[in-house]
């Protein structure tokens, strides 16, 4: 399921990202490679989401957030 | 001498690059709390036994693979001007994610040290790092410090010496890949080995690089052809690559930490999330925001408000009293003593009384920024950004325009998509800076004695939202097209120290006072001898050179209410800074005969009365709107034209804030007059 379907303070497995190689690379850059866990915690109004991903805080764009597929663990 | 020994600092985004370099150079470069402070490489020296060194402060960047402009900055530091030493800058407290970037520094070859900086927060969170077994798994040097309380400088700079010399043994880890793509990075590099371009970097790099698809060194390396080739059969396993590329560093790293790290077992949500809960709530986030920028505005205005009288009375009584008495017992000629008390302490004097508000409006900007806040307003208006085709990591600059637009101006390098880049150039002068706040503290004061700071703010409010609708023109017509996702990194809070305060503050007063000194005192000038002189000698204000300017102008601004010359022309010289326009006004309502009294007893009443002749609240509000929208000042001009690198955009900037600003104050005094205000 898309991640932004996930609810504050649950955590998923990323299983991929449907986006261009570029913004892609950015991610995984930014630690958010397949199989890592994720937690979740705010969303925002619009579907922007605040994350925990190996120890840091990153905001994702709503636009991202329904493009980003995940696994419940 | 001639031996100086260039470090780079290079980490990722609020890792405390800068915090480190003014450590190390003792300058006082601006340190904040959200990613991309620091949008140039910034260069400072310092001396260790007697070695100079040569510290170079980079942007900060995620990895080297450049997807913003400042992280092309960064990379293109470290990968073309190769240093001596990369000092690798990492926040211990979240060490996972950063040595990702140190693994790729350590790929490129050049010797890297790596700086563990804010140990003491990771003792506070407890966590244990142990720093020897981590150095020998990376095969790098590692000092922990603690750079913003000057801990391990010292001996991180000793270490920088020694390794730069050789005496240090140097034996990087390597990643490895795994079969596959270890047969690949093999054979890329036995085809770079022929490749001339290729050789001054490193090879594997080079060769990793070449199979993740990176443009920039595909184009360095001038094999576009070959990529075709490459990408006929292999286009799919070429972002598989990528994948595999950064998993299997992560693989490592993640390897690497849980031997070397010994975290608290419960990941329980930190002091930052709880605080995140409430300040970026759903429902809760916009109005916290709102009521937090009132609360500024009000405290600018009211605590500033509380000097705004002494200083006012020491530059119209004190200095002016001394100043003409001094003149007249030397017997100075008349007009220089007009010169010096009307023009010049007038002048500039009229611009340093709104000073503590402008120290009271900086402070909090400080605050907002140090605190970690700004990060998250830029997830809170997101939504609103989003409607404009910007997202809200493009609401940062804009809050940074509150300051001064031509910082907030450079700020706009952290966004991903360069169209995205110059809408957000374009609309940012709308947002009100510092030097335009005395304009309205001192229109408001008069003529909306008891509701300044309402008024005030809701000038603020307004330059937002035409910068949304402005945005939003844009949008559907010069910039088509989604915009970039929203990806950024928060960083947690920190109660901003007083001393970071303090740096943030001066250095923005500072640039407030040199301009006062600068091109205040020479606008000063040169206005006091257009207001005092025609072209057959001296002549009274009304029949001056400036008056016959103003007056040539003055009809433009007929339809928005202020069609009078003093108006048009202090217009016409804000464009220099904008607190000319106060100036100008003290120096016309100064000079008049009618207040020449009032201007040597000289409190802001007198001036204020003048300028109830000339004004009433409704065109004292159209007016305002004006200050607010209009023309930026040269500087800020300069700037969109160095970061738009185009005279296209920025006649254009030039242009249309214009209209924006005459159509808008027009609206104001043409609806405000049918409804019969302002009278």
């Amino acid at each position: 399921m898309p991640l932004s379907m996930v609810n504050p303070g649950q955590s998923v497995i990323l299983k991929s990202i449907r986006w261009g190689s570029k913004l892609r690379k950015k991610l995984y850059d930014m630690g958010l490679t397949e199989g890592v866990k994720i937690t979740v915690i705010s969303d925002n109004i619009n579907g922007a989401f605040i994350i925990n991903v190996r120890g840091s805080r990153v905001v994702l764009g709503s636009s991202l957030t329904n493009q980003i597929i995940v696994d419940v663990i | 001498m001639g031996n100086n020994i260039n470090i780079a600092l290079a980490g990722n985004p609020n890792s405390g690059k800068t915090t480190l370099f003014n450590a190390l150079t003792g300058s006082r470069q601006y340190v904040g709390n959200w990613p991309g402070v620091t949008v140039e490489k910034k260069e400072g020296k310092t001396r260790y036994n007697d070695e100079e060194i040569v510290v170079v402060d980079l942007p900060g960047t995620y990895s080297l693979s450049p997807y913003s402009l400042e992280e092309v900055i960064a990379r293109n530091y470290i990968v073309e001007e190769s240093p001596n030493v990369v000092v690798n800058v990492v926040d211990a407290t979240n060490i996972e994610r950063n040595l990702y970037l140190s693994i790729q520094l350590i790929e490129l070859g050049t010797p890297v040290v790596i700086a563990l900086n804010m140990m003491d927060m990771v003792e506070k969170m407890g966590i244990n790092i142990e720093v020897k077994k981590l150095s020998k798994m990376l095969g790098v040097p590692v000092v922990p410090i603690v750079a913003s309380k000057k801990k391990g400088i010292e001996e991180l700079l000793d270490v920088v010496v020694r390794l730069s010399k050789g005496e240090i043994e140097y034996n990087p880890c390597v990643v490895d890949y795994g079969k596959d793509l270890e047969e690949k990075i093999s054979e890329t590099i036995e085809s770079l080995k022929l490749n001339p371009l290729a050789k001054k970097y490193n090879l594997r790099w080079l060769a990793i690089k070449v199979i993740e698809g990176d443009e920039k060194v595909l184009k360095t390396l001038n094999i576009d052809d070959e990529e075709e080739s490459f990408e006929d059969d292999e286009i799919s396993l070429l972002d598989d690559y990528e994948s595999i590329i950064a998993d299997k560093k992560y693989q490592f790293i993640t390897e690497i930490v849980s031997k070397a790290v010994n975290k608290p077992k419960d990941e329980k949500l930190t002091t930052s999330d709880k605080i995140d809960k409430v300040l970026t709530n759903k429902w809760l986030g916009i109005p916290i925001f709102a009521g937090l920028m009132y609360i500024v505005f009000f405290m600018t205005f009211n605590i500033g408000n509380i000097f705004l009288d002494i200083i006012d009375a020491f530059f119209s009584e004190t200095v002016s009293g001394w100043a003409s008495n001094a003149l007249e017992a030397v017997g100075a000629a008349e007009w220089l003593k007009s010169l010096i008390v009307d023009g010049i302490i007038g002048g500039v004097g009229g611009v340093l009384t709104f000073l503590p508000n402008i120290i009271i409006l900086f402070i909090f900007i400080s605050i907002l920024e140090d605190s970690g806040y700004m990060a998250r307003v830029a997830f809170i208006m997101d939504r609103a950004m989003r409607k404009i085709g910007l997202n809200g990591k493009a609401f940062i600059p804009m809050l940074m325009g509150f300051g001064c637009n031509v910082p907030a101006i450079m700020g706009t390098r952290t966004l991903d998509n360069e169209k995205e880049r110059i809408a957000a150039i374009l609309i940012n002068p709308f947002m009100s800076c510092g030097a335009r706040l005395p304009v309205y503290i001192l229109f408001a004061s008069v003529f909306f004695a008891g509701h300044e700071d309402t008024v005030v703010f809701s000038l603020y409010v307004l330059g937002i939202l035409v910068a949304i609708i402005v945005g939003l023109i844009f949008k559907k017509t010069l910039f088509k097209g989604e915009g970039a996702p929203f990806v950024m990194e928060l960083p947690p809070y920190r109660i901003p120290t007083l001393k970071g305060i303090f740096i943030h503050v001066w250095e923005r007063v500072k640039g407030y006072l040199v301009k006062a000194g600068t091109i205040i005192f020479a606008a000063s000038i040169i206005l006091w001898f257009l207001l005092g002189y025609n072209f057959s000698g001296p002549a009274d204000i009304t029949e001056s050179i400036g008056a016959s300017i103003g007056k040539a102008i003055a009809p433009i601004f007929t339809p928005l209410g202020f069609g009078n010359w003093r108006a048009a022309l202090s217009l016409v010289s804000g464009l220099l800074a904008k607190e000319v326009v106060i100036s100008n006004m003290a120096i016309i309502y100064g000079l008049g005969e009618t207040v020449a009294e009032a201007a040597l007893e000289g409190d802001i009443t007198g001036f204020a009365s003048t300028l109830s002749n000339t004004f009433n609240q409704l065109t004292a509000y159209a007016f305002m709107v004006f200050v607010l929208l209009y023309t930026p000042c040269v500087a800020t001009i300069g700037v969109i034209k160095r970061e738009t690198n185009s005279w296209k955009w920025t006649l254009f900037s030039i242009a249309y804030q214009f209209v924006v600003a005459w159509v808008m104050s027009m609206l104001v005094f043409q609806v405000g007059s049918l409804l019969g205000l302002g009278l």
